[in-house]
């Protein structure tokens, strides 16, 4: 059933907590379809878990989240598993099988999900590696791989399906110069090659801004600021700016709280006194 | 790790852990395969088991001829009534045997030892052997030497 | 001393909390019992845990019986009880030693891997994508390792008990001289199957389940850090010895006591 709206996910009013903490506050987001949208904000905001949301994962306390027209908030179990026969997650890791070779790993969402025959099979699976560029590497393991081509067979593996939207988490932490390239030219290749929505979550501003064609922007859970990277860098909030341009003060203060400089020095023996209120 | 290694090795070791099984039933606990071999029953009373057991074996010059397969007391007489199964092929037993009480070595497993007598009549399914004598009891041989000794 | 008793009690609620969650656990792994199709990973995980823990018990439990021997006929000789050798090694093992001892070296190799294993899965989020994928972890990852236990820890007892009987003949036999025919003889007219092999088995199937339980659980249930994981690995390690050393005792007064 699907909805041919400008949006592939279209968030409203969502609020989750994890314990006492809450999460996300009545946030609203829109995805639009067919194109990069890049989740940004300060580590620990919760950004993975956002993912989670989307993926059916995690379910939140209030609000909707549909994708494709079908909320995913309220869908038994069988019909979330066919939704997410249309979606793809990336992990962080790479989140490849440890006891299966990676060509076993790239099947396996085929394996599951569809009664090909094995030719079939072999035949997709190898050109879903060609694609990132590891067909010549299907016979390894995972432990045999470096970061950089983990991840790229697990993206192999997201795609294996022809999903209609995948989703990455921090594709571009912790990868050298070569291997980044490579990522980042992917993810726009296949994104516009296959007509897929791609959403992305990442503090890593320079990266995201050159790929993205939509920007979300995100702390103390609430939606900062949406739009096209351009708009955001003209009229965004103070709080955007710092974030987009990288500014170490700002809404976001440098120092942690902390009693008066002056005060402090001079206090000699004060110190001791402030030590052990902290303990 | 081949799979075909992988399943061999399962299937050993299913095969090692019957095996262990078999061991256990047969050499360790004696199960027995063969069909029971056909017993008969006889009875003798003793005024002290002195720790005789369900189970424990009967034999004659030492040769295992049967088991106890019961032990109860006897309200009239106050003595203990000991059911034994002997096997069927060993089938002259005077009426006048003695059975006694025995010790394997000196703190060892009670049995009950059985000498044939001369008597022509032999002892049929469900008779008692009326010569019986009980569990030598170390203690009252001790008091006995003691006073004795006393003397 | 409030905040003492209040310790005391939150630490209690965790307690019953993880309790019915380790329930809720077993209870939905037996229930996705894998089909025809999840064979190969029951077979997998049999080999992980039972072929490959078998040069630990086997060793041991050579020693075992062999010390065994020794210790009990230098005790029994003081007795001239020296031809009870037999009987005493295999009751020792059959009834005790065999389940217990194989639990423990269990839970210590086995049970320790398992849960360092799923539990390494889950810090690099393997069961998250497998759940993205659409494949159920339960029935892909815990029930073949939950079945494979229950299965590898009775045979494991088993062959310890005839690896250590066997180690126990040796010394009695060919170094201390007793008797073959006696030995084999004694040791046959003591042990009945149904009394003591048969409840021997069934306390190694009752530890198999606890330790096994017990080390799954622990690997899919704790926070996904190398910290992490070297508290939960200890953790089964520890709590499943308790459990199988305070389950030997329950079920050693239940079928040999007096009752």
């Amino acid at each position: 059933m699907s909805n041919q709206s400008n949006n592939y996910v279209e968030i409203r009013g969502m609020t989750f907590s994890r314990g006492e903490r809450r999460i996300f506050d009545n946030v609203s987001i829109d995805i639009p379809r067919g194109k990069v949208t890049t989740i940004m904000g300060p580590s620990g905001t919760g950004k993975t878990t956002l993912l989670r949301l989307i993926g059916g994962q995690l379910r939140p306390d209030r609000g909707s989240i549909l994708i494709d027209g079908e909320d995913i908030t309220k869908v038994n179990r069988r019909e979330l598993y066919h939704m997410r026969e249309k979606m793809g997650m990336l992990f962080q890791s790479g989140a490849l099988f440890s006891d299966l070779s990676v060509y076993e790993n790239v099947a396996f969402p085929l394996r599951v999900h569809t009664r090909l025959p094995e030719d079939m099979i072999r035949d997709i699976v190898l050109m879903k590696l060609n694609a990132v560029g590891l067909r010549g590497a299907r016979a390894l393991m995972p432990s045999e791989l470096s970061g950089g081509m983990t991840r790229r067979v697990a993206l192999a593996r997201t795609i294996v399906l022809d999903p209609q939207m995948v989703m990455y988490d921090e594709p571009f932490t912790g990868q050298d110069p070569i291997a980044m390239g490579v990522v980042v030219q992917l993810i726009r290749m296949l994104n516009d090659a296959l007509g897929l929505t791609s959403v992305l979550v990442s503090h890593d501003v320079q990266e995201s801004m050159s790929i993205s064609d939509n920007l979300c922007i995100i702390a103390d859970g609430r939606v900062m600021g949406q739009g096209s990277p351009d708009e955001l860098k003209r009229n965004g909030s103070a709080f955007v700016k710092q974030f987009l341009n990288g500014l170490p003060d700002g809404p976001v203060p440098f120092h942690y709280p902390a009693p008066d400089y002056a005060q402090d020095l001079i206090e000699g023996d004060g110190n001791a006194r402030f030590l052990a209120k902290a303990r | 790790m081949r799979i075909r290694t992988v399943e061999i090795s399962v299937g050993i070791f299913i095969l090692a852990g019957i095996i262990a099984l078999a061991v256990l039933a047969l050499q360790v606990s004696g199960l027995s395969l063969s069909p029971a071999k056909p017993t008969y029953k006889l009875y003798a009373q003793f005024s002290d088991l002195g720790g005789l057991s369900v189970r424990g074996r009967v034999s004659i010059a030492g040769v295992t001829v049967g088991r106890i397969s019961n032990i109860q007391l006897d309200t009239d007489r106050m003595v203990a009534l000991v059911e034994m199964e002997i096997d069927q092929s060993v089938d002259t037993l005077s009426v006048d045997s003695i059975a006694s009480i025995r010790t394997e070595g000196l703190l060892g497993e009670k049995f009950i030892d059985i000498s044939v007598g001369g008597d022509p009549d032999y002892l049929a399914d469900g008779d008692t052997i009326i010569d019986t004598q009980s569990a030598l009891s170390i203690e009252r041989l001790v008091s006995n030497f003691a006073s004795s000794l006393g003397k | 001393m409030l905040d003492s008793l209040q310790r005391l009690g939150r630490s209690g609620l965790q307690t019953l909390s993880t309790l019915g969650r380790a329930g809720i656990f077993l209870v939905n792994g037996l229930f996705v019992m894998p089909s025809w199709r999840g064979f190969p990973l029951f077979v997998r995980q049999l080999f992980s845990v039972g072929v490959l823990s078998l040069p630990i018990i086997v060793v041991s439990a050579l020693f075992i019986g062999m010390v065994l021997g020794l210790q009990g006929y230098n005790i029994l000789v003081d007795y001239g009880s020296e031809s009870a050798i037999g009987p005493m090694v295999a009751l020792t093992l059959v009834r005790e030693l065999g389940p217990v001892v194989t639990a423990l070296l269990f839970a210590g190799r086995a049970g320790s891997a398992l849960t360092a294993e799923i539990g390494l899965m889950k810090a690099t989020e393997q069961i998250s994508s497998m759940e993205m994928i659409g494949v159920d972890p339960m029935r892909r990852i815990v029930a073949p390792r939950l079945l494979a236990g229950f299965v590898a820890m009775p045979l494991l007892a088993l062959i310890f008990n005839a690896v250590g009987i066997w180690g126990g003949m040796m010394v009695g036999v060919e170094w201390l001289g007793v008797y073959e025919g006696s030995f084999w003889n004694n040791m046959r007219a003591s042990v009945d199957f149904g009394e003591d092999v048969l409840n021997g088995i069934i306390k190694s199937v009752v530890f198999g389940v606890v330790c096994t339980w017990i080390a799954v659980f622990q690997g899919y249930n704790l926070i996904p850090t190398s910290e992490g994981i070297s508290n939960a690995t200890t953790k089964t390690v520890v709590i499943s010895s308790l459990a199988v050393l305070g389950l030997d005792f329950l079920l050693t007064a239940v079928m040999f006591g007096d009752f």
